[in-house]
């Protein structure tokens, strides 16, 4: 791949930060809900979508708090302004509820939006055992989920995934009318590019390139065949704010530039 | 009211082998650790773990007293996976029952409540249904028809949690911010068991913390052990966090047979209080130690 990614592009905004940003616009028009980030850049995301375009978003601490404000990554669970209890038991009334946007990693992503992170090969004696399925199947079928997936290769980006555990597109369909009631994969963030399923069969897109990526790369770099629009737009550039925020309210210490590597 | 105190040794006692043992806490946090170790010290074997996983369940693993475990996920929290569990799963020497984490949470519930199931969409659609064939599907009685999976209770024989406060009759307290399941584990269990940091006396419960703290009422417990430090490694928040640079040791001693001999020797083949006592030692000291004695064996070698 020719692009670097750490590098800034011509606007000085680095791929880390159009990360970020793409994973704050998944959290777009969703009002009151609870936003739930895993990794570096989803977190930043979602306290940019908090204290800007998303404000009545609800934060939790990673932990057992819904906070108030949008505390700066890696802050002491002391210092935030906690506004509510969030026990695990409790959250999966919000899950079940629906009141929740999800973004989670995927160890391998596929075609229809199935996610995998229980094992790598055959489920009963696997190659690699990953931490297990974790809350994903029921994630999925009961409140918008998107992925982050911060190392896109034709590894991460499969033809099928080994061990279904995020429910995609197709397997939801295959369920039943209860699967796919409340069944929303939004979108996928890369660390190349935006992904979403709007297509007539729900098969995964490419939504935008980041600046310094082209088609090309994300295609060889996909393990299917991704549907590319004839015209592909760029990953849009933070405004002013926005970028002012990630680096200097979100992120003082720059920890989004050690997760793209 | 009676006295449920009981020593590990007594605990252990009342466990056999064959059994289906629910174990409290969550990943790496306030894990009932001085009962597993009295455990891994036992001729305990052939167990099905049932448990939000972390270092537990990889310990019970590499002492070769598991058959099954039902799990949504084992991880360390810090480090996403426990070695243990890692060979278990790769070698195939273990029967499992990967279910989502709610589904979990449900067949808990079930079995506290006493019904056969409970009704959820978790599982639809994922290969959580095509990995447990025994799992069935439910239809709704109503105008709704939808088709939902039924948790089966998840009927525990034992259980096992560690909270911060106890009395001798058997109520707990958690002063950390998250309960989890606790409760839970030992509704569903026949045989409940809470060790705890500290033994006190019922009326300084209120001195410790608010009334929700006071979450395990002595309705749900059948013996009470005193373990300070008891759920070490793992965070027991409120009176110590996760002890990291020990957790790291275990993991990196997991990979190599002789530093997980040494490991053994040291921490896993003596009794409690010699391992609290090993535990205290300086963290450089202990980590030294130990790449010390591999690094000795590797020259005898």
């Amino acid at each position: 791949m020719s692009a670097t990614h750490d590098a800034p592009d011509e606007s000085g905004v680095t791929r880390a930060e159009y990360c970020a940003l793409a994973c704050a616009e998944v959290f777009r028009g969703d009002g009151e809900v609870m936003a739930s980030a895993f990794g570096t850049a989803p977190a930043i995301g979602a306290r940019l979508a908090r204290l800007t375009f998303a404000p009545d978003l609800v934060l939790t601490d990673g932990d057992a708090a819904l906070v108030d404000g949008a505390p700066a990554i890696g802050a002491a669970l002391s210092s935030l302004v906690v506004e509510s209890h969030m026990p695990y038991r409790r959250v999966f009334d919000v899950v079940w509820s629906g009141r929740r946007n999800l973004i989670m990693m995927a160890s391998q992503i596929d075609r229809t939006g199935n996610q995998n992170i229980s094992a790598i090969g055959d489920w009963a004696r696997p190659k690699a055992q990953l931490v297990g399925v974790r809350g994903a199947p029921g994630n999925t079928l009961n409140h918008s989920t998107s992925y982050w997936v911060p190392n896109h290769s034709p590894r991460s980006f499969v033809e099928q995934v080994d061990v279904v555990s995020g429910v995609g597109y197709q397997r939801a369909a295959s369920a039943g009318p209860a699967a796919t009631r409340y069944h929303e994969i939004r979108r996928v963030v890369s660390n190349l590019g935006v992904f979403d399923f709007e297509t007539p069969d729900r098969v995964m897109r490419l939504r935008s390139v980041h600046p310094g990526v082209t088609v090309e790369e994300i295609v060889e770099a996909t393990g299917f065949d991704l549907a590319v629009p004839s015209v592909v737009p760029e990953t849009r550039l933070p405004t002013p704010l926005e970028i002012d925020l990630i680096r200097t309210v979100i992120d003082p210490r720059g920890l989004r530039d050690r997760e793209i590597r | 009211m009676a006295d449920k105190r009981l020593s590990l040794d007594e605990l252990v006692g009342e466990l056999r082998s064959g059994m289906s043992i629910g174990i409290g806490g969550w990943g790496s946090r306030r894990k009932p650790m001085a009962a597993v170790r009295a455990i891994l010290r036992s001729d305990l074997t052939d167990l099905t773990i049932v448990s939000y996983g972390g270092p537990d369940v990889g310990l019970l693993c590499s002492a070769g007293k598991v058959a099954k475990v039902i799990f949504g996920f084992v991880t360390l929290d810090s480090i996403p996976t426990d070695p243990h569990f890692k060979v278990a799963r790769q070698t195939g020497s273990i029967d499992c029952m990967e279910i989502d984490e709610g589904m979990f949470y449900l067949g808990l519930l079930a079995a506290s409540h006493r019904v056969p199931f409970l009704p959820t969409r978790a599982g639809l659609g994922s290969d959580v249904l095509r990995n447990n064939p025994s799992l069935r599907m439910i239809t709704s009685p109503y105008d709704d028809a939808e088709e939902l999976v039924a948790m089966p209770a998840l009927r525990l024989d034992a259980a096992l949690i560690h909270v911060n406060r106890a009395d001798a009759t058997g109520s707990g307290q958690i002063l950390g911010p998250d309960p989890f399941f606790d409760e839970l584990f030992l509704g569903a269990a026949e045989r409940r068991y809470m060790t705890t940091e500290r033994i006190i006396d019922t009326d300084q419960f209120a001195a410790e913390g608010p009334l929700q703290t006071m979450c395990i009422s002595r309705l749900l417990t059948d013996g009470v052990i005193e373990t300070p430090g008891g759920a070490h490694f793992t965070a027991c928040v409120h009176d110590y966090g996760r002890d990291e640079e020990f957790q790291r040791a275990y993991v990196s001693a997991a990979a190599d047979p002789d530093a997980w001999a040494t490991f053994r020797q040291r921490y896993l083949e003596v009794d409690e209080p010699d391992y609290q006592a090993a535990t205290q030692e300086a963290p450089s000291e202990r980590a030294g130690q130990l790449a010390g004695d591999a690094k000795e064996r590797e020259v005898a070698k």
